[in-house]
């Protein structure tokens, strides 16, 4: 290599490395925002810039955010949110994977007649504006008799979510070789057996994608919220809603960066606990299909 | 693996013709559950909309027929028609930016960077969060007397505007920036995924051919990474249409209704304005232009991989 | 035969030791947005009351808006058969409701509790349907109010305006000293108010009733609609260039700090005065929306009371009914809310200066017909017409080169669209 070739490429990497922190440097500034207001005075926050450091560092917005805001007629703050939304978000989670991973199974290594056709009408199932679907879905747990409860709004999540987990656990399967399928068949392995003893066992890295994402969408979720719990039920989305979106009274900024934090913290722990595993998970095929 | 073929058939003849027809039963039985809960929460909702859009509802459902009223008055409502052109700019440069930026940023993180898990996570974690807490950050970032143009001010450029989030025709960008900003990390991580399954040999091969880094990257490895694009595709459009809790924490649809999307139109409509005949009229237009641009490339997707 | 006796035992036992009123409470399960620290502060009053009557408050919160996202989940909960015992509707969509056949009949409270005497006829109207109580109204707001910073009028040597040219002569004058002449929030409701105001200077009372209420084209479609997009745009030409989704009480907070002079808006603004600390009189002043003297532009709070099963709970609902217009909630109320209340035989001494003159003003034009429902506040229209004001009002408040004649025929169009 010629030092020109050296030189060059070093420019290069320094220029690389310039455009990734940069690029950081973007990601991580709302963050910042968030952060540095949620430990602010309201006055501070007036009197200040976006990125000023607080003159008065205070545990304020959050205590407040997290027991004592208004979000109704109660002001008992999040926290009771914050655990409604776990009740509701785990189970949706592990039933929407658990469906997806059948259903993945059966549509790359089981296929029947309408099986890939099934598979694009399941996939476009994925585009309904969920506005849509408010109303039926209304009338129709009215009907079940599961208007307004846990179990309603964790059916919901399912019907809505089982389309993603379907695909990503479908393109994961489709690269794993037919041949490993078809020998465990003609052993006399019967359909459930070859999913325990062999494909689940190498299926971790895609049910981490899995659950991740079906956690964050499901945990994030506002709408089906909204509508399908009501009171004591509602999951944390709708009481930042009503903490946020006030519509008298001076505007505490730093109670609403705070309590948004809290109700985005879990999703945010999962993300940089497990991010390596969703990395790894998408690696190892399902991306390829 | 021929003589493990030739074993069984002599074992199991018996009793295999029962196993086997439950075994042609079972893959149907359990996808069952799913196909029964899209087939009713997707298609018969849809339909619905649908039929429910040749009504003259208002409040509540009310089935009259109207014929083709509620599409020709969408066709004279301004409002919508604005909502509709955002919905191409906005989409489109959404999937777009997040595109380029996501392949981009792969590309470079790929070259073996160092702490490159932190920056991966950093690039990344945008995506936990809901769009109403990234609404609300960015609806503040962007306020021209509190925010970015406050900040550039006090730091003594005050000549520095930049006011979009109140500008009615570049509102819609600022909707854009704030969604790029939270889905072109998970671009990102889709695409360095696709790009640590190549294989090596393809570019050394390339690579003692005397072809340059950039080229490679262009004409070989991008080419083969087809079936990520079409995962970002499909993650990103479903995104794009999913941006009403975006639009609703970071503009309510303002300036004017210079920022409205089909999805807020019809909740507006269908909720607010008790008008379930329009609002579903505008639901079945949304979902048509779907259709019109996602099934022929589901289609050829799918098709091919079914030739591979 | 041993442990039967004392199972019934226990049982006389326990039942003896339960209260008395406790066979007849029941629950209310309350659909609402007031869901900041003053307006929950006053809703949480209701609940204390109904708490003291026995009976137990489901509390049903869903802010935003104004009451988009609550409207969508009542729906729901409607279309699921389930709705809540009360749920916050106002204006003509109490009439929709009834007319779907969701509401319940009031009429024997209101007989007891002589509502039909207590409340103006042009309130009652918007509470009944066909005749019958269905709804319950909460208070009395009025929508066209100026309210003014009287040291920024000072500094340019002022009075307050009381007419739209008087406004426009010391805006200039403001405008020239520094100060933002109009405090203004760009939301479409927000635009919509001061829409309203205008168009009661320019059309006054009853040419402003033909045309919002009775939906008469001929009116819409006049020179003189015209002439009130004209004011219009030179009013909204004093308001600052980052207005555009401001929050309403964020645009009081610039009056109140100096930065802005005046803002037109309904009277829940006072509560940010008062909360600030400031007396009504002294450090700020209310003032008829310039040109609107003697029209009270009003805007009721009130809930609509669906139909239950649960007899206990319906006896809830008919208490919290009269509870709400018992004079004890009504002064609580109104004074945490900045609002007057409903109940036209109320002492007023002990609400401020603002609250005296708008109840002065309610009963004075209850009998001369300047007191009409406002059209920015849903009280006017259904929300569909509604909706489509709005939409007209608010893109030529924001368009760069507003034209009065062609945002008449928008507004036209508009109306006739949705009737």
């Amino acid at each position: 290599m010629t030092d020109a070739t050296r030189s060059g490429l070093r420019l290069s990497r320094i220029g690389i490395y310039a455009v990734l922190l940069l690029a950081a440097l973007v990601y991580l500034v709302p963050l910042f925002v968030m952060l540095l207001t949620s430990f602010k005075t309201p006055l501070d926050i007036r009197t200040g810039n976006l990125l000023a450091l607080p003159t008065d560092w205070t545990t304020v917005g959050w205590s407040k955010a997290w027991s004592s805001a208004c979000t109704g007629v109660e002001c008992e703050g999040v926290r009771g949110y914050f655990w409604n939304s776990f009740k509701m978000t785990v189970p949706a989670v592990l039933i929407s994977t658990l469906l997806g991973a059948f259903n993945g199974y059966v549509l790359s290594k089981w296929k029947f007649r309408g099986s890939d056709l099934f598979f694009a009408m399941l996939l476009f199932g994925c585009f309904v504006p969920f506005q849509v679907v408010l109303l039926p879905m209304a009338a129709t747990l009215g009907k079940l008799g599961l208007a307004n409860t846990t179990a309603g709004l964790v059916l919901v999540h399912v019907i809505y979510g089982v389309a993603f987990t379907t695909l990503f656990f479908r393109n994961y399967y489709v690269a794993i070789p037919d041949a490993l399928v078809k020998a465990a068949r003609l052993d006399g392995a019967g359909f459930f057996t070859i999913f325990f003893r062999i494909l689940l066992p190498m299926s971790t890295p895609i049910f981490m994608v899995s659950l991740i994402w079906q956690f964050t969408q499901i945990w994030n979720d506002f709408l089906f919220g909204v509508v399908f719990a009501s009171g004591d039920s509602q999951p944390i989305t709708v009481a930042l809603n009503n903490l946020v979106n006030t519509s008298t009274g001076v505007k505490e900024y730093n109670v609403d960066m705070a309590a948004a934090m809290i109700a985005a913290l879990p999703t945010l722990v999962v993300y940089v606990v497990a991010g390596k595993y969703f990395i790894r998970g998408l690696t190892a095929g399902s991306v390829k299909g | 693996m021929e003589h493990i073929q030739r074993h069984p058939a002599r074992v199991a003849r018996a009793p295999s013709r029962l196993l086997d027809g439950l075994q042609r039963w079972l893959p149907k039985l359990v996808v069952a559950p799913t196909f029964v809960l899209v087939g009713i929460g997707v298609y018969a909702f849809m339909l619905w909309t649908g039929v429910l859009s040749f009504t003259s509802s208002s409040f509540l459902p009310v089935y009259d027929f109207v014929g083709l009223d509620q599409y020709a008055k969408l066709m004279n409502n301004d409002r919508w028609l604005t909502a509709s052109a955002n919905l191409g700019i906005f989409g489109g440069l959404f999937i777009l930016s997040c595109l380029v930026i996501g392949v981009l940023l792969a590309i470079f993180l790929d070259q073996k960077i160092r702490q490159e898990g932190a920056i991966r996570t950093i690039y990344l974690y945008p995506m936990a969060l809901s769009m109403i807490v990234t609404g609300t950050v960015w609806k503040w970032i962007l306020n021209p007397g509190l925010g970015l143009e406050k900040l550039v001010h006090d730091w003594g450029w005050t000549s520095f505007s930049f006011d979009w989030l109140v500008n009615s025709d570049m509102a819609i960008y600022t909707i854009v920036i704030a969604a790029v900003w939270q889905a072109s990390g998970f671009v990102m991580a889709l695409f360095l995924a696709g790009l640590r399954g190549v294989d090596p040999a393809i570019i050394r091969a390339a690579r003692v051919d005397g072809a340059s880094l950039p080229l490679i990257y262009r004409k070989i490895i991008l080419p083969s990474l087809r079936p990520v694009f079409f995962s970002a595709i499909m993650v990103l459009s479903h995104i794009a249409i999913k941006s009403f809790d975006l639009v609703m924490a970071m503009t309510a649809g303002g300036p004017g209704y210079s920022t409205d999307l089909p999805a807020v139109f019809m909740y507006a409509n269908t909720f607010t304005r008790g008008q379930m005949g329009l609002g579903s009229a505008s639901a079945m237009l949304m979902l048509g232009a779907f259709l019109a641009l996602l099934v022929p490339y589901l289609y050829s997707e799918l098709r091919e991989k079914r030739h591979d | 035969m041993n442990r039967m006796t004392r199972t019934l035992g226990a049982l006389a036992l326990t039942s003896a030791l339960l209260p008395v009123g406790n066979a007849q409470a029941g629950e209310v399960e309350v659909l609402h947005w007031w869901t900041s620290g003053g307006e929950a502060r006053a809703a949480a009053a209701l609940k204390e009351m109904m708490e003291e009557q026995g009976h137990t408050w489901k509390d049903f919160a869903v802010a935003g808006g104004g009451g988009e996202a609550a409207m969508t989940v009542l729906k729901t909960r409607a279309v699921s058969g389930n709705p809540p015992a009360a749920a916050q509707i106002k204006g003509l969509d109490i009439q929709e409701w009834a007319k779907l056949g969701f509401l319940t009949n009031l009429d024997d409270v209101a007989q007891q509790e002589n509502w039909d005497q207590l409340i103006p006829p042009r309130i009652a109207d918007v509470m009944k349907y066909e005749g019958h109580y269905v709804a319950v109204p909460v208070n009395v707001h009025r929508v066209n109010w100026l309210w003014v910073n009287p040291e920024a009028l000072a500094k340019v040597d002022a009075k307050v305006p009381t007419t739209l040219d008087e406004f426009f002569a010391t805006a200039d004058k403001l405008k020239a000293a520094g100060i933002i002449p109009l405090a203004h929030g760009g939301q479409p409701w927000q635009d919509a108010t001061v829409f309203e105001a205008v168009a009661l200077a320019v059309l006054g009372a009853e040419d402003y009733s033909r045309a919002f209420v009775d939906n008469d084209m001929d009116v819409i479609n006049s020179p003189k609609m015209e002439e009130t997009f004209a004011q219009f745009a030179k009013v909204m030409s004093y308001v600052d260039d980052n207005a555009a989704g401001r929050d309403w009480n964020t645009a009081t907070g610039m009056v109140i700090k100096g930065e802005a002079a005046m803002q037109i808006m309904g009277d829940w603004a006072k509560g940010e005065f008062t909360a600030a600390g400031l007396t009504a009189g002294k450090d700020y002043l209310c003032a008829p929306a310039p040109g609107t003297a003697g029209i009270f532009s009003f805007n009721v709070d009130s809930f609509a009371m669906f139909k239950l099963n649960n007899e206990d709970n319906v006896k809830a609902q008919k208490d919290l009914a009269r509870t709400i217009l018992s004079p004890k909630f009504q002064a609580v109320f109104n004074k945490a809310k900045g609002s007057i209340p409903v109940r036209t035989d109320m002492d007023m001494a002990s609400f401020d200066a603002c609250a005296q003159d708008s109840m002065d003003a309610f009963k004075s034009t209850a009998k001369s017909g300047g007191l009409v429902p406002s059209v920015a506040h849903g009280l006017a229209n259904t929300s569909y017409v509604q909706g489509q004001i709005f939409d007209v009002v608010t893109n030529f408040a924001n368009s760069d080169n507003p034209d009065p004649a062609e945002a008449t025929n928008q507004l036209a169009a508009a109306i006739q669209a949705a009737l």
